[in-house]
């Protein structure tokens, strides 16, 4: 199936906020927009922030049991060592964020990933249309300003009309 | 492997997804119909993305060479 237009055409839900699950939505949308396709993301609930023209998402360890913690330098062999690190611990342990997500961005970049910015930017080049979740900015007073200038607000009804005609849906 | 006279080399040696097919992307946007470009890459995942990324755009994909030690080479012509 494609549009009228010929092109084949992507809709995202972005639920989550944290580092690591701001990426998926991020690298579909810029992959697809390199395809051609076109691509919207709804950013709703957890996911608004992403929007945030200054970024601060981290890395939450809790709630992702399984996560690998690498260390992203020293020696090969303990590099490539995934530390369990019990859940429990981890919330426990003040600043425990942040290293996770230092380490998190280390690793990325020494893997050649570009950063969630990044591809943020690619994204608005590629004309993916970013869609803030209006009830949620009305939930936990966000304000258009705070935003990007290429993201839209909308609501669930603007989604699902761009998501009637979509080839992959994907809520993330 | 035939020789292709290459119109433009697009470097993606170190990025990871999704970076080879957006830069592969926008380079085609630069050239003319006709034009061919060859990228370089070290990410495995190019191979079967790169393959991906020509169907969805119907670009010809005229060679995409696995010169070992991760390092891969394609050769795309400009179709429209």
């Amino acid at each position: 199936m494609a549009q009228e237009n010929g092109r084949r055409r992507l809709a995202l839900i972005s639920s989550k906020g944290t580092l690591d699950w701001g990426y998926p939505p991020f690298i579909l949308a810029s992959a697809a927009g390199a395809m051609d396709w076109e691509v919207a993301i709804f950013f709703t609930f957890y996911g608004l922030p992403l929007l945030k023209k200054k970024l601060d998402a981290a890395v939450s360890p809790v709630g992702n049991p399984a996560m690998p913690m690498k260390m992203p330098f020293g020696p090969e062999g303990l590099q490539k060592i995934n530390w369990q690190i019990p859940n429990l611990l981890m919330s426990n342990v003040p600043g425990f964020e942040s290293v996770a997500t230092n380490l998190m961005k280390k690793t990325f970049k020494k893997k050649g990933v570009a950063t969630v910015e990044e591809l943020r930017e690619m994204c608005a080049e590629m004309d993916v249309r970013m869609i803030g979740c209006q009830m949620t900015m009305d939930v936990f007073g966000f304000k258009k300003e705070e935003f990007i200038d290429e993201c839209e607000i909308g609501g669930a009804a603007t989604f699902l009309e761009y998501a009637a005609d979509a080839d992959v849906s994907l809520f993330i | 492997m035939a020789d292709h006279s290459v119109t433009k080399t697009l470097d993606c040696s170190g990025l990871l997804c999704p970076m080879p097919v957006v830069k592969t992307n926008k380079a085609m946007k630069e050239l003319q119909v006709g034009d061919i470009l060859e990228m370089k890459a070290t990410d495995p995942g190019a191979m079967p993305d790169m393959e991906a990324w020509a169907r969805q755009t119907n670009h010809e994909l005229l060679e995409a060479i696995d010169e070992g030690d991760e390092h891969y080479r394609f050769i795309i012509k400009k179709t429209h």
